[in-house]
């Protein structure tokens, strides 16, 4: 019984990350497959080909590259738009500002199949050609809101004081924005910047309704599963999941390592 | 050698800080009303006052953080009233210190020579964290110091700028007991080793008085007395400052007889004071002495006072042992507590409650005041509402 209680909370909390991390185990397993027929569903031979020959297949590669260039132009635009809106919101009183406030969760909100294809009716009804664009303006709509969000909550907590002290400390309306602010706000706009390319390289309803001819890297694994998934979307979703581990990775290293040394200064 | 930075210990040109009805006006609420007074350079000014009262706002007017509704902010000769904050040469010790958390404390202290645009601060910082006794923190970030230590590069931050006047708000606010004790000591070193003008404000009676050299006693947008610490403590003006200011004894009566020798009768008593202590305007006033004034004798002493004293008869009803000293509760024959502190330096037996004893104090220790604004203005309402319970 003692054991039990002591143990229950550990047991459960394995079990959870087991539950959590099973599907990209599989997913990263069967990247090294060799598939017997199209479909990369059963296993059969342990092989590098799908790593050696990543582009192998005709259009994955560039379909992984358009969703890469897509969520980095979208969340440059987003996260810049989105920051200065962020601002204004907190800053500014003016008129609409609360209806705003509440605009700017719609995106979040609404369902995703509602949102593509009202975007939809709006680009064919305004005869505007579909592709890379109105997939760019849609995915922009959507990590706006993320973005605002984040840095709305990063600004709100920041203790207004600081900016008084740089005022004081002779510093003008640019200087302060630019030793003060920004840096102090920034963390939130990388956060949100990153969790806007992740949604953007993610995103396929939206995409979907919008894309015309374009072929995004999960449009493409769409059509690819209605044929047989070959293994290199496997590697290639491996590859995803490997550097945003190493991402994270790397963060808490250099923040762990910076601690330490300020520590032992 | 460089030229920036302070040098301590080096008596530079530093002007007077003068403020001309200066008024804020928040919605209907006048925070500080017609404020008008010249702050001495180099001197240690405390604004001191209640929350509230507008002590605050005073100040952020004179960093420039606020904007006056009207009146004048003089710096010497330059009227400074319409620079913004930025262009001011005056700095802040902020209550919560706002530490830059993003930057070193090195770099916190540069802020303000580097938003100057100089370049070579090395020398001057390394001087400055020497002052506040930092050197080996420079590298460290905010977060990592206590409160203490936090509240010594504020005072860093703000002085290398070398300012005409450095504002203190509440800068010892935050820390414990021990520490603010430590703190008055430093910050009063500083001051006197940089001989800038000090402006501070708090609501710490304790600390206005240690530390300043001239007390502002703010309430209600308006200064009610200002002087040195002693004056302000020893004659207070209005009820509100022998209230605020320390603890007051109280008696309401009619004067009797003015001219040199004031002589008021309360309740049946006639008491003296020398007219120059009698701030009463009418005949209505209030008689007051602080308890630490009051010697408190067994009846069967009586005798031993001297003539010319006044004296005051009651009951001990509460004897309090506060190690320095004792304190007692005496109940006069109207039914007014009256509180006397005495030193325990006495030798033998104290009174116990329920004695009856006689309490005698030097005329020059009585003053007059106004009982227009009631007897109760400047006491703590917490305080009030304790001894209302402890009546009932």
């Amino acid at each position: 019984m003692r054991w039990i209680r002591k143990n229950i909370i550990g047991a459960i909390a394995i079990l959870v990350l087991v539950y959590l991390f099973i599907p990209i185990a599989v997913v990263i397993a069967f990247s090294f497959n060799k598939p017997e027929g199209k479909f990369n569903l059963q296993w059969n031979e342990f092989s590098f080909n799908a790593w050696t020959q990543i582009c192998g297949v005709p259009g994955v590669c560039q379909s992984f590259l358009t969703s890469v260039q897509l969520g980095l132009i979208s969340t440059v635009i987003a996260t810049v738009l989105g920051t200065m809106i962020a601002f204004a919101l907190v800053r500014y009183r003016f008129r609409g500002r609360s209806s705003t406030n509440l605009l700017i969760f719609m995106p979040m909100a609404a369902p995703e199949v509602v949102m593509g294809s009202s975007l939809l009716a709006l680009f064919l009804n305004l005869r505007f050609p579909l592709g890379t664009v109105t997939v760019m303006i849609a995915h922009i709509m959507f990590i706006i809101s993320f973005v605002v969000v984040a840095v709305k909550a990063r600004l709100q907590g920041m203790d207004p004081k600081l900016e008084e002290a740089a005022r004081d400390l002779y510093a003008g309306p640019a200087a302060t924005f630019r030793y003060v602010t920004f840096p102090l706000v920034l963390p939130g706009i990388i956060g949100a910047a990153l969790l806007g390319f992740s949604l953007s390289f993610d995103d396929f309803i939206i995409s979907f309704f919008n894309a015309g001819t374009l072929v995004t890297f999960p449009i493409y694994i769409w059509g690819a599963a209605q044929r047989g998934i070959p293994p290199q979307v496997n590697a290639l979703a491996s590859l995803v999941f490997i550097s945003a581990l190493a991402i994270v990775l790397g963060a808490q290293l250099y923040s762990w390592r910076r601690r330490r040394s300020l520590a032992t200064h | 050698m460089t030229n920036e930075g302070p040098r301590a210990g080096t008596s530079r040109r530093v002007e007077d800080l003068r403020l001309a009805g200066l008024t804020k006006v928040f919605g209907d609420q006048r925070a500080v009303d017609e404020l008008s007074i010249t702050i001495a350079a180099g001197s240690f000014f405390a604004l001191l006052g209640a929350s509230g009262c507008g002590k605050t706002t005073t100040l952020r007017m004179i960093a420039g953080l606020e904007e006056p509704t009207s009146g004048q902010v003089f710096i010497g000769d330059k009227d400074i009233t319409e620079l913004r904050a930025f262009q001011r040469p005056v700095n802040t010790v902020f209550q919560s210190y706002a530490l830059f958390p993003h930057l070193d404390i090195f770099e916190n202290v540069a802020f303000g020579l580097r938003r100057r645009g100089i370049k070579h601060v090395d020398a001057a910082v390394g001087q400055m964290l020497e002052l506040v006794e930092l050197s080996s923190l420079a590298r460290r970030k905010p977060s990592q110091l206590s409160g203490g230590q936090q509240q010594r590069v504020a005072v860093a931050r703000a002085l290398i700028n070398e300012p005409d006047v450095l504002l203190l708000d509440e800068p010892l606010g935050a820390l414990d007991l021990k520490l603010r004790r430590q703190m008055q000591i430093e910050l009063k070193r500083i001051q006197s080793e940089v001989g800038t003008t000090f402006v501070h404000v708090t609501h710490d009676q304790e600390e206005a008085m240690t530390m300043a050299d001239t007390v502002a006693v703010m309430h209600a947008g308006r200064i009610e007395q200002l002087g040195h610490p002693a004056d302000v403590y020893e004659t207070p003006r209005t009820v509100f400052v022998a209230n605020f200011l320390g603890q007051s004894n109280l008696i309401v009566g009619e004067k009797i007889q003015g001219g040199e020798s004031v002589e008021v009768n309360a309740h049946g008593v006639r008491f003296t004071m020398p007219g120059s202590r009698n701030f009463a305007p009418g005949s209505q006033l209030v008689v007051g002495v602080r308890p630490e004034k009051m010697i408190v004798l067994d009846l069967a002493d009586a005798g031993r006072i001297p003539s010319g004293q006044n004296t005051l008869h009651g009951t001990v009803t509460d004897v309090s042992y506060t190690g320095v000293s004792t304190q007692y509760l005496v109940l006069t024959a109207w039914g007014q507590q009256v509180i006397a502190f005495e030193q325990n330096s006495i030798v033998g037996d104290r009174c116990a409650v329920g004695d009856p004893v006689v309490l005698h104090w030097s005329p020059q220790h009585t003053f007059g005041l106004d009982p227009a604004g009631g007897l109760s203005s400047g006491i703590d309402p917490s305080v009030l509402a304790l001894e209302s319970d402890a009546e009932a």
